[in-house]
């Protein structure tokens, strides 16, 4: 196993597009870290730089601390699982598993015991004289995981393996790869576009968008912390809700306003000189909300829409305050509220997150 | 739904008839004696013998055109396959300076028309001494049939899922091992269909076999068919024998090959 590195890298594909743009980024040995961002944030580009399929325009690649910018994907010893599993059609889930060792030139006995256990670990040992056609989804995102793991590379990269799944399968997968991964000691690199995905599994998680790198940190921490509107708007469900407010200064403390919404003071210590008043956004998650009688909490709004899950269920709101969107409020499944009707509701202020309206980056110090 | 169904079927029986009627006739005048050939034709014969057929090969010799056509076709057939299918691979699937006018090259030479270039390839052959060879048709038909077979297989290739290649890059095979273990496996569909239209092509090849041999030891199946034909007189009944036997290890070879060319050989591969 070994670390990954990305040194200042980008690409530029012919047609002028750049796919990523001065991406630096440590992998540690034997962490999972997940690149999360939404279709053409570049995050499959930048695994597939790692992987050597594409070559970069500029930057460098580090494999265990070698760089291997210019060494072709056959002899990176790394193991892809493609979001398509590209498994071998014509050949065997054997064969499949054994391929990769066959050009290695491992012993034919010990590629049988390899494949053997390999197929014993991932529960496919009935598979192993199938072709592909006759697999289930399911079962080729295992022979794919099989044929990667079978060959014990230095990192592995997967490339959404499981937006093919279906639902439940794709959650028992999901689990199964956490502990696989814990098992391995593995340095992997994760592709997604499924945020939940990206924080279930990450130890450390980075998300992308056009290109570059938004933020890049233990999953809690984006949760806890986001750098940016992005990333608050992206990381969590349901979504958080962005509030436009203005931040002004009263002597020491600063206190946020919003039309339609009564607020009090926070005491956001805000660096001297960024005081003067200004557009913010502020972040609020759906369950830093709770519903009120009207007139008692920070607003009051009509509800719209209400979405049982369960466990919880979420409630839009239409507000004076964000005149565009619905205000999303995570309750209790028990609470009494009903379409039309008026509510008020109260912002949970210890929560709430503060960007600048104009950058989108947070600012510094406001809590979350 | 019925009716609709019917309409198709009928002219589906129709077009099958259109063209299968000359090859029934063929079939059927090689089969009846000289005397009746020139009667009032029957759509069923009264009689059928096999006559012409005994003196294509008793009296004419008829093994010798069909061995060398066999010879040649056969041989282009390989060639142009092996040599085309690395080429349309390389330009399938590597970006290179230069790949579209080169693709734009291979196509030009195969738009010349023939005739023009019988009499310099004439005077090129014989130079060579050539002349009245196989390779002195090999070479020629290859630079006609290579342009066929490379856009074919090429067209073939691209369709082929770039993520098997990658896949196979991953397991660490180079782009040669990649394309012996994984494309070719995958291809023999495409190179099977490349390499029937290439044996057609050269097979019935008329214009080049005619001008490059000089004697019956290396005339073709169509140059030898041609040449049947006397000063006095034209053995039609032998010369339909004839492009009946021709058409037979064609037909055959279609036949047999079209059985095992089915799309879909890659499924499982990819999603779906």
């Amino acid at each position: 196993m070994a670390a990954i590195g990305l040194r200042g890298i980008s690409k530029v594909f012919p047609n002028g597009q750049a796919a990523v743009r001065d991406v630096t980024l440590d992998v540690a040995d034997g962490e999972l870290v997940v690149l999360v961002g939404p279709s053409g944030s570049g995050k499959s580009t930048v695994l597939r730089l790692i992987a050597g399929l594409e070559t970069q325009t500029a930057g460098a690649v580090l494999i265990g601390g070698r760089d291997v910018s210019a060494v072709a994907p056959q002899h990176r010893d790394l193991a892809m699982v493609f979001q398509s599993y590209a498994l071998y059609p014509h050949k065997s889930v054997r064969e499949n598993l054994a391929f990769g060792l066959q050009l290695q030139r491992v012993a034919p006995s010990a590629i049988a015991e390899r494949v053997q256990q390999t197929a014993t670990a991932l529960g496919i040992e009935a598979l192993l004289d199938r072709k592909p056609a006759q697999l289930s989804g399911g079962q080729r995102q295992r022979v794919a995981l099989g044929r990667a793991i079978v060959r014990r590379p230095q990192a592995f990269l997967l490339d959404e393996p499981l937006s093919n799944l279906d639902p439940q399968t794709r959650v028992a997968t999901r689990a199964e790869l956490a502990m696989l991964h814990r098992r391995l000691g593995a340095t992997m690199v994760y592709v997604t576009h499924d945020q939940e995905e990206a924080m279930t599994l990450g130890n450390r998680v980075a998300v992308m968008r056009d290109g570059t790198i938004e933020q890049f940190a233990p999953p809690l921490d984006l949760y806890r912390q986001p750098a940016n509107v992005f990333v608050a708007g992206f990381v969590g469900a349901p979504e958080m809700n962005f509030i436009a407010g203005t931040l002004s200064s009263h002597g020491g403390s600063y206190q946020i306003a919003s039309p339609a919404l009564k607020l009090d003071d926070i005491s956001a210590t805000v660096p001297p000189g960024t005081g003067a008043p200004r557009d913010v956004l502020l972040g609020v998650r759906p369950h830093d909300i709770e519903l009120t009688n009207p007139g008692a909490g920070n607003g009051v709004g009509g509800v719209q829409v209400i979405e049982p899950l369960g466990a919880t269920t979420i409630v839009h709101l239409r507000t004076d305050v964000m005149a565009d969107q619905l205000l999303r409020v995570l309750v209790p499944p028990d609470t009494p509220v009903a379409v039309d009707e008026s509510v008020g509701f109260r912002i949970n202020m210890d929560r709430i997150h503060v960007f600048d309206a104009r950058t989108g980056v947070r600012l510094p110090g406001t809590s979350g | 739904m019925t009716r609709s169904r019917l309409a198709a079927a009928g002219v589906a029986g129709l077009l099958v008839l259109l063209l299968l009627f000359p090859v029934y006739w063929a079939v059927v005048s090689s089969l009846t004696p000289e005397s009746r050939l020139f009667a009032v034709p029957a759509l069923v014969p009264r009689q059928l013998v096999f006559d012409h057929y005994r003196a294509l090969f008793a009296t004419r010799d008829f093994w010798t055109p069909i061995r060398n056509s066999l010879v040649v076709a056969g041989s282009t057939t390989v060639v142009a396959v092996a040599l085309g299918s690395i080429c349309a691979y390389a330009l399938a699937r590597l970006r290179f300076r230069g790949q579209a006018p080169v693709l734009a090259f291979v196509l030009a030479v195969s738009m010349f028309p023939q005739i023009s270039i019988v009499s310099p390839l004439y005077l090129l052959l014989r130079e060579l001494r050539l002349l009245n060879t196989y390779p002195g048709l090999v070479l020629p038909y290859l630079s006609f049939a290579m342009p066929l077979t490379i856009w074919l297989l090429a067209g073939f290739f691209r369709q082929l899922p770039a993520d098997l290649e990658e896949a196979a890059a991953m397991d660490g095979a180079g782009r040669i091992r990649t394309f012996w273990t994984i494309i070719l496996p995958l291809s023999w569909p495409g190179i099977a269909t490349t390499a029937i239209l290439t044996f057609l092509y050269c097979w019935n090849e008329f214009l080049f076999a005619l001008s490059f041999t000089l004697g019956p030891e290396r005339y073709t199946v169509p140059v030898a068919i041609t040449l049947f034909r006397g000063q006095y007189q034209v053995p039609w009944g032998e010369i339909l024998a004839g492009a009946v036997v021709a058409t037979i290890p064609v037909a055959a070879l279609v036949l047999i090959a079209q059985r095992g060319i089915v799309a879909g050989l890659t499924s499982g591969a990819v999603k779906g």
